[in-house]
């Protein structure tokens, strides 16, 4: 009895005692991500290295879920005055954390702890979507991708279309064309599913055709912003894509990339636009064709197309902590730009390098020629400097935007609703959603 | 005569049901009465500023025209779901009630499915309703030349998730209803047998209004299930998609409230909620409950 209780005792002791040591000396920074599976592993090791790398910070990476997850937790968290030092929060979440007075923002963070940073040797279609109206930088780019376009070789080959370039975008008109072909020849079923409707068909679409998403340059200037999807442009867009879904050159796949995906692989579409995190898993899957990558069409009326736009998440500083423990998250930001951490997640996750010198380094080592399809969205993101109304978009309650958007498009592919009828009641719809964020802003 | 003890010490009764009460309040009341003024305000998710509005987040959900959607999903959904998984829970535990030789393994099966969480249920029924690789749906277009496809279809989508959500709800009514069928005694339908009814007769005019209380508790059960647990369903298989036909409230309170972060409108809808299930609870009690026997 007397011998379990020292035992008991001691290991207790040892229990206190030993963390309190091992914490004492070196400084914790926190980070809550939604990096899973093969992606928290890499993340795992960016995060090993930097811990090895130098001995006064040890960071500390803690997957808290998926996007929605990793946000309320941050938002829990902060309320109970707990908060990680850094949160990653998907990018419709940016203009609520930019609102938040809860951030430290990353331009001056890094600038008060005496790193000067050309901004310019960065991707700016990736930095752009995290600046304020003013150019500064509020969040660190972490996982950015673009959309482009898959397309199953084999059927080309069979409808006699010639494979497409990976930097020169075809024209919807061609597309058309090559979708009605490989229709008509019963090649396949339908001619392209696309994944993430509002991001690819017309958050993207408008950013490539400069066509304002919102206005106040896409909400940037101010939250007084409204939404302006219902323009001819879009209406246009949309007007086709049912004119295709009804002469199966487009089919519906779902709001999300499973079910799109799904009817690529299985063959039933010829065409499939999504992420390029899609490269990763077409190679994964698919195994009984060729399949290749091209960029996003564009209108033959658009001579210089615009760059798209990404989407992703990004780093943000929490308010509350102290000097010491800001050094070391400025540190850990610095680390995990660097050209080693860039090239590693790039090749790793297939998601962008977010430095030019990290790009121009992996071009000058070859491993674009080696993985071509890489450089698809890469281009896409660089063929032109971003505009006002291309460098991303920032409004509130963008989630709820998106589900409006999500719903009025389901009914035009039902037929319920024709396109105009839909954009305008989505327009209509987000406005309230904008005018309720603004009112709860307002100071 | 019933009998009664009483404590000696006047406190001590309090003391005892103490640590209940404080559950209830921090668990029930504290959230409750949080969600009421949340649901006055406007605030960020972040707390770091709140504006008192009146009843603005009320009236903007009535304005919404789809939260009056909402409405109506909800009665349509939770109406299917228990009519459908009553009426076949009831239908199987006639048909297992009888004497088999393998009534206890079948019994011990079909209650199975009750244990199986509403977000699994949702993934089996999408495994195979799925129009892209759903070995059910696929079947469907093939052979029976139907146009299944839920992603697109609203009323589709709908069949889906009421089947998923009432399922696993059929084992929980059977149980119910075994239990109540076991109850009656058999001399009952023995004597209506030798005085000629058919077995059908039997059923309605012995058999179902014997079962009325466990038929009203199931109702109450069954509606109160349709609106909340299913959640874990909705979520897994169509998101309140497509087109927000399946997007019942509870749904959307989630939606507006976690994903959306706009906890005002969010907090209103859940007051809005909570009020509809009290007035649904209390109206059943009043008017069903009187038709209830509760005695043979």
């Amino acid at each position: 009895m007397k011998l379990n209780r020292l035992i008991v005792s001691v290991a207790v002791g040892i229990c206190l005692a030993f963390p309190a040591a091992v914490m004492a000396k070196p400084v914790t920074i926190n980070w809550w991500h939604a990096m899973r599976s093969a992606r928290g592993k890499v993340v795992d090791t960016m995060i090993k290295k930097f811990n090895e790398s130098q001995s006064e910070y040890v960071v500390v990476g803690t997957n808290k879920g998926n996007y929605d997850e990793v946000m309320n937790a941050g938002v829990a968290a902060f309320r109970a005055k707990k908060q990680p030092h850094i949160l990653q929060v998907f990018e419709v979440g940016t203009q609520t954390m930019m609102q938040s007075g809860a951030i430290y923002p990353v331009y001056k963070l890094m600038a008060d702890n005496g790193y000067k940073i050309d901004w310019s040797n960065y991707l700016q279609a990736v930095l752009s979507y995290y600046m304020d109206a003013d150019g500064n930088l509020m969040s660190m780019p972490f996982n950015s991708s673009t959309p482009i376009m898959y397309y199953n070789v084999s059927m080309f080959e069979k409808a006699g279309i010639k494979p497409l370039s990976k930097t020169e975008a075809i024209t919807w008109d061609r597309l058309g064309e090559i979708t009605k072909k490989i229709v008509d020849a019963g090649i396949a079923p339908a001619g392209m599913v696309t994944a993430w409707q509002s991001w690819v068909q017309i958050e993207n679409y408008s950013a490539i055709h400069n066509v304002a998403f919102a206005s106040k340059a896409n909400g940037y200037e101010g939250l007084d912003c409204k939404l302006e999807i219902n323009n001819p442009l879009v209406v246009n867009h949309i007007e086709r894509l049912k004119k295709w879904a009804d002469d199966k050159r487009f089919m519906y796949g779902g709001q999300k990339y499973q079910g799109p995906k799904a009817e690529f692989i299985a063959q039933h579409v010829a065409v499939y636009m999504d992420s390029v995190s899609g490269i990763a898993k077409l190679k994964k899957a698919v195994k009984d064709f060729k399949w290749d990558a091209a960029p996003l069409p564009v209108e033959a009326s658009m001579k210089k197309p615009q760059n798209s736009i990404i989407g992703g998440a990004s780093l943000w500083v929490l308010n509350g902590h102290t000097k010491k423990e800001y050094e070391g998250v400025a540190a850990f930001l610095k680390f995990l730009s660097g050209n080693e951490m860039q090239e590693y997640w790039h090749k790793e996750t297939g998601y962008f390098p977010i430095t030019l010198n990290a790009y121009n380094d992996l071009k000058a080592k070859g491993y674009y020629k080696e993985n071509p399809l890489q450089t698809v969205g890469i281009d896409q993101l660089n063929r032109a400097t971003p505009t006002k109304i291309s460098r991303g978009l920032r409004l509130g309650y963008f989630v709820q935007i998106r589900n409006i958007i999500n719903e009025e498009l389901e009914l035009v592919w039902s037929g319920k609703k024709t396109p105009k009828e839909a954009l305008d009641n989505a327009v209509a719809r987000s406005n309230v959603q904008l005018r309720t964020f603004e009112k709860t802003y307002k100071k | 005569m019933i009998k009664r003890s009483a404590f000696k010490s006047s406190y001590l009764p309090y003391i005892l049901i103490l640590p209940q009460v404080i559950i209830t309040l921090t668990f029930f009341y504290w959230p409750a009465f949080q969600g009421l003024i949340q649901s006055f305000q406007l605030s960020d998710p972040f707390g770091q500023r709140s504006t008192f509005v009146w009843f603005y987040n009320y009236l903007e959900i009535f304005r919404d025209p789809l939260y009056l959607k909402s409405v109506v999903t909800t009665f349509v959904f939770s109406l299917a779901v228990a009519s459908v998984s009553i009426s076949l829970g009831l239908f199987i535990a006639t048909m297992a009630n009888r004497a088999l030789k393998a009534t206890a393994l079948v019994r011990t099966l079909l209650i199975w499915p009750y244990a199986v969480a509403p977000a699994i249920s949702g993934i089996l029924w999408l495994f195979l309703l799925h129009p892209s690789y759903g070995i059910v749906a696929l079947g469907i277009n093939k052979w029976l030349g139907l146009a299944w496809n839920p992603v697109l279809n609203g009323t589709d989508a709908m069949v889906m998730i009421t089947m998923a959500s009432a399922w696993k709800q059929i084992s929980y009514n059977f149980v119910f209803f075994m239990a109540g069928l076991q109850a009656i005694p058999k001399s009952l339908i023995e004597a209506a047998a030798i005085d000629g009814a058919s077995p059908f007769k039997r059923f309605w005019a012995i058999t179902f209004p014997l079962l009325s209380p466990t038929f009203f508790f199931l109702s109450v059960m069954n509606i109160i299930y349709s609106f909340f647990e299913t959640f874990g369903v909705i979520h897994t298989v169509t998101q309140g998609g497509p087109g927000g036909s399946t997007n019942i409230l509870v749904y959307k309170v989630y939606q507006d409230g976690f994903v959306g972060l706009n906890l005002g409108s969010s907090s209103a809808q859940s007051v809005v909620l909570m009020t509809l299930i009290i007035v649904i609870t209390v109206l059943q009690f009043k008017f069903v409950e009187k038709k209830v026997q509760y005695t043979g």
